[in-house]
């Protein structure tokens, strides 16, 4: 089951500029080990992420082997609307995450 | 009656051990950014451990059991005459009274369930109930030397704690915080795990998972930390 | 008489451990460094400033370090940041994250975990809706933890 956690501000005041975490339960793979016998372990990362506020994107990021294991992305947004933020994770093996929260701006 | 327990506190609190006012977490040897790692709730990275083991628990524990505040502090502990840490408990009910297969060590249900449990005791003080034998067995093997470098875990950690190994300090090695996410692994592991890590680095052959030295040294560690403060789960490097 | 699949594993085992050995792997790897700066940059003068880098100068672990990026920008329409991209030296490959901001950000703050492999630097460096790009540099101090699974120390 692929996990993740969003910690966003259920509410704020409308130009309010709001922090946002994520994290992802993955392993992040670098692609760059080589097991005991000495076959190279293949790559898998989540290699993007896209938080999207009533379908505009807010955010993105390209993310590569260097990032630590469950990858922790923190970032902040103006609080324009109250609706939906949409966050999305996408990588390797076809691995793909969607999570969404709701926010109330006042 | 009063002579014995006399004798047995002279036994018990030999120079050479940490004197308890001065015992510290290796929490305050972690940099800033760490321990931020570790307080953060929202970016703790045993976070989905915890979430996972709090619906093991809320499907398979509720229906018997409210409320595991206080119960990890206690562990290891005695029971029916035989010393068990957290992880056999578990598995004692899963097997007898539940009559379900007992989870591995290191599997991602057992390590969800005790730091699901540990959580539940955060910032209470360890309190271990002390048994003699146990504690005897367990002191000897943290004073015993082993492997190729020949070393005693309180030559470093009794005698040496603060100082530099290799650009990293020695912690005093007080299991506070376990099940931890270890940085080092990328993953949560439970205390076996870690002491495991300790005797491969003195180059010793490792006891086993579930081996009456691995619980009976658990059993001193935790025993020698009490009235510290549980951090379940604990971030460290 | 040593047998063929015995042969071929001893083969295989020696060649990651010979590559590890190349004595020119630190400057191939500097070299991948400017390369991935060049193409960030796409030639334009870096310029150092404007661009905080926060890590930790000495590292608790390198497989899980926290860094953290700010950048001085009143995040307009008409003046913000436009991304962030953090390298390291050392690194088998020098990209760590490349993050895509814009107005809508408010504030032009950023903070990941990142593995850092070896002791070197970390660079951060900002394109700003001006065309201008910004950096920071930070070197940083990695040590192995002590008692590790597979006994290297």
């Amino acid at each position: 089951m692929a996990a993740v956690s969003v910690t966003v501000p259920k509410t704020a005041k409308r130009g309010e500029v709001i922090e946002i975490k994520t994290l992802a339960a993955h392993v992040m793979e670098n692609g760059f080990r080589t097991s005991q016998t000495g076959e190279r372990i293949a790559r898998d990362i989540i290699t993007q992420f896209v938080c999207t506020y009533n379908g505009v994107e807010v955010f993105r990021a390209e993310l590569y082997p260097a990032m630590a294991a469950n990858p922790l992305i923190a970032f902040t947004t103006v609080a324009t609307e109250s609706g939906t933020l949409a966050f999305t994770w996408i990588g390797d093996n076809g691995y793909s995450v969607s999570h969404s929260a709701t926010i109330s701006v006042a | 009656m009063k002579l014995i327990a006399l004798l047995a506190l002279a036994v018990l609190a030999r120079a050479g051990e940490i004197p308890l006012a001065e015992r510290r977490s290796g929490y305050d040897l972690m940099s800033r950014e760490t321990r931020a790692m570790q307080d953060d709730d929202t970016t703790n990275p045993a976070l989905f451990t915890l979430m996972e083991g709090e619906a093991l628990f809320k499907a398979n524990c509720a229906s018997c059991h409210d409320d595991m505040k206080g119960v990890a502090p206690r562990y290891p502990a005695v029971k029916a005459g035989e010393l068990v840490n957290l992880e056999q408990q578990i598995n004692a009910c899963r097997t007898e009274r539940q009559k379900a297969r007992p989870f591995a060590y290191e599997s991602k249900e057992l390590l969800a369930l005790t730091a699901y449990v540990g959580r539940e005791s955060r910032g209470m003080p360890i309190a271990v109930s002390p048994d003699d034998k146990h504690l005897a067995a367990g002191r000897r093997l943290f004073e015993r030397r082993q492997g190729q470098l020949n070393l005693a875990c309180s030559q470093c950690h009794d005698d040496n704690w603060g100082k530099s190994l290799a650009g990293t300090p020695i912690p005093q090695a007080h299991p506070t915080g376990y099940p931890i996410y270890r940085l080092e692994w990328q993953g949560m592991g439970s205390l076996q795990r870690r002491l495991r890590n300790c005797m491969i680095g003195v180059r010793a052959e490792p006891y086993t998972y579930g081996s009456p030295e691995l619980v009976e040294l658990e059993y001193y560690l935790m025993w020698r930390a009490r009235g510290m403060k549980l951090e379940t789960p604990a971030v460290r490097p | 008489m040593i047998s063929r699949r015995h042969f071929l594993l001893l083969g295989a085992m020696a060649t990651p451990a010979l590559a590890q050995l190349d004595p020119n792997i630190a400057a191939k790897r500097k070299a991948a460094l400017d390369e991935a700066v060049r193409a960030v940059t796409r030639g334009v003068q870096l310029r150092p400033g404007r661009v905080k880098l926060d890590v930790p100068p000495l590292v608790d672990n390198g497989n899980t370090v926290p860094i953290t990026v700010s950048v001085e920008s009143p995040m307009t329409q008409a003046d913000h940041v436009k991304a962030i991209t953090v390298l390291t030296e050392k690194n088998p490959q020098p990209y760590v994250l490349r993050a895509h901001l814009g107005p809508r950000a408010g504030r032009a703050i950023v903070s990941v975990r990142g593995r850092i492999a070896d002791t070197g630097n970390v660079i951060a460096i900002a394109e700003m809706s001006d065309g201008s790009f910004w950096s920071d540099t930070i070197s940083v101090v990695v040590t192995l933890s002590a008692c590790l699974e597979d006994g290297l120390i």
